[in-house]
């Protein structure tokens, strides 16, 4: 059993697969012609695709964002031209769940940071499912500092459940690691384009995702705070996170209505994992492209649009609530 | 003027002393008996700072329902029961006062009030606070109080964070002075941004401070924290903040950093001594610059 609905429903979907897989074998190791029937598997394999994963909830796109075979920064990472990592907050340790250093781009060369969780249980304890200590914010931070000194554009990758809530965290002061690295990617006087490539968990997400291009894949997620959390909280039941999920507004559309997203890469049915190579792809050539766009600015401008694009959220009024109405 | 418990009597929640209300205000809001700083009230703690001067700004951007939000009750009615109980129609109050001579931006935020969260009038308003500070060049006193983000107007409060960030490092970059004293409680997405990228952070004794919450600590590592885990006093031993402070000392200490982030020579200031060691370390200075 997983606790993911979306893993759940792909289970009749793997029984599918693996028929369609084995007709295949058969048809091609004898004589006879499948073809039809494999046609056949192959209409109603798209067809409960369809079905499953037609359209998506808010509450399944959280369990999608976190779905276990969803490309992580990683893999990402790997489908630049090159990558050399560099560790450690040079104060304390190296903190795994933020990945960063030096990279190649289509050409160009970047700094890229991202969190990274992971895919099983043994890597996920190695990163801490993905939630950065201070000791991760501090890399971070160096990182944009190091792109912001030597002019080269920053490229992030979002994928937390959040901060580390933790005693060693909190003894190491993650309010100030955090509160540091917003600093240092408001005031990096280079592009930066942020990807909310999985969850995007509250400030823990925040710290490496301000930037002047902002983009989201379509089941991503980005949320003040966590459906369950929220629930339990407002709630006082952790059983309302599904309501949750819905009013928190936390999915690439309602984002991009206000504005806090630029751009939404769209997913193949029934998610990025789908087709991960595809999906990397074409993320990494909206990032290209978006580094183009903004390499061509002065730094003073790349500035003043970051300072107004940040200041403007606030005065969100008129036009977006009655988008919000209308969508009710 | 806002609407307060009108009974005589509270009893304190650390002693369980039972304290006459009028004695208790004249006291700062401080127990008698065993010290407990009580959750101030903004504009107590306005009156007890500023020299009896106070220009409120950006109090006429008031909250709005942006994602009408509903859970156990609607976010219009919840607004509506803070604004009644607090008398605030925020979490925060901005303004210009003068605390011991010195022209100051001051922004007090008040727990009363949704938990002190940060929705997006807070963020806009002590960035309003922050913009028109840095065009008079004067410094920044933020007394923060919060839980963090507020949760009912989703990430267009998280993005707070980002606003606020942004006005601090340009008020900053222009070598004006940030002083953020934290009060209890402080965490969350106010305490990841502008409270501590203060250049002095100063602590209210005994205040909670923290970026998670401490059940959500708990309930992640499954047992039971230390009770001093997480308090101001902890903090100054981890190193993470400049100051503890008694609220009777409040004022006074502000008063002397104040001096040195103007380049005031104290002969013109006349103060009295603080009454404990907590700021012991700043009086070599006062004397050399005498």
């Amino acid at each position: 059993m997983s606790n993911n609905v979306i893993v759940e429903r792909e289970r009749g979907l793997g029984e599918l697969e693996r028929r369609i897989a084995e007709l295949r074998e058969a048809s091609a190791a004898q004589p006879l012609d499948m073809s039809t029937e494999v046609a056949a598997l192959e209409g109603r394999y798209r067809q409960l695709l369809a079905e499953l994963f037609g359209t998506l909830s808010p509450w399944e796109k959280v369990h999608m964002a976190r779905h276990p075979a969803r490309p992580t920064s990683l893999d990402y990472i790997a489908r630049f031209d090159r990558f050399d990592e560099l560790h450690g907050d040079r104060h304390f340790r190296d903190d795994p769940s933020i990945i960063g250093g030096f990279a190649l781009l289509r050409g160009r060369s970047v700094i890229v940071i991202g969190q990274q969780r992971g895919r099983d249980t043994k890597e996920n304890l190695k990163r801490n499912f993905g939630m950065p200590a201070p000791e991760g914010y501090r890399k971070a931070t160096r990182l944009a500092r190091l792109g912001a000194r030597l002019g080269l554009p920053i490229v992030t990758f979002v994928d937390t459940k959040g901060a580390d809530p933790g005693i060693t965290s909190e003894e190491h002061a993650q309010s100030e690691a955090i509160a540091t690295a917003l600093v240092a990617f408001t005031t990096a006087p280079v592009p930066i384009v942020a990807t909310i490539a999985g969850e995007g968990g509250s400030g823990g997400a925040l710290a490496i995702a301000i930037a002047d291009r902002v983009l989201m894949l379509e089941h991503s997620t980005y949320s003040v705070a966590s459906p369950e959390g929220c629930a339990a909280i407002l709630w006082s039941d952790a059983g309302k996170a599904e309501e949750a999920a819905a009013r928190l507004k936390l999915t690439a559309d309602d984002l991009h209505r206000f504005g806090i997203v630029d751009e939404i890469v769209p997913e193949p049915l029934g998610g990025a994992h789908r087709d991960a190579t595809a999906v990397v792809n074409a993320t990494l050539d909206r990032i290209d492209a978006a580094l183009s766009g903004l390499t061509a600015l002065p730094a003073a401008r790349l500035l003043e649009d970051r300072y107004q694009k940040y200041r403007r959220i606030g005065q969100w009024q008129a036009e977006a609530q009655e988008e919000i109405e209308r969508v009710h | 003027m806002p609407k307060r418990d009108s009974s005589l009597w509270t009893k304190c929640p650390k002693c369980g002393e039972v304290l006459y209300r009028r004695d208790l205000a004249a006291n700062l809001d401080v127990c008698s008996r065993c010290g407990h700083h009580f959750r101030m009230h903004a504009y107590d703690r306005i009156a007890m700072l500023a020299d009896g001067d106070f220009t409120e700004i950006g109090d006429e951007i008031a909250p709005g329902d942006p994602l009408g939000w509903t859970d156990k009750k609607t976010y219009s009615a919840k607004l509506a029961s803070d604004r009644e109980q607090s008398g605030l129609n925020e979490s925060v109050v901005c303004g210009f006062a003068t605390i011991g001579g010195f022209a100051v931006a001051l922004a007090v935020m008040d727990f009363h009030f949704r938990g002190g969260t940060m929705g997006r009038v807070t963020g806009e308003r002590i960035t309003l606070l922050l913009e028109e500070a840095r065009r008079r060049k004067v410094p920044c006193t933020i007394f923060a109080a919060s839980g963090g983000a507020r949760m009912e107007e989703g990430m267009l409060a998280l993005m707070q964070m980002a606003k606020t960030t942004a006005a601090v490092t340009r008020f900053m970059d222009d070598g004006n002075a940030l002083i953020v004293v934290l009060t209890d409680p402080t965490t969350g997405g106010v305490a990841a941004s502008f409270a501590f990228q203060a250049d002095v952070i100063v602590a209210e004794s005994r205040a909670m401070i923290g970026f998670a919450g401490r059940r959500v600590i708990e309930q992640t590592i499954r047992q039971r924290l230390p009770d001093q885990f997480q308090t101001a006093e902890f903090l100054l031993e981890k190193g993470a903040i400049d100051m503890v402070v008694d609220r009777h000392n409040l004022k006074p200490t502000l008063i002397r950093l104040l001096q040195y982030v103007c380049h005031a020579t104290p002969s013109f200031v006349t103060l009295s001594a603080p009454q404990s060691g907590a700021v012991e370390g700043l009086s070599k200075g006062d004397h050399a610059a005498t």
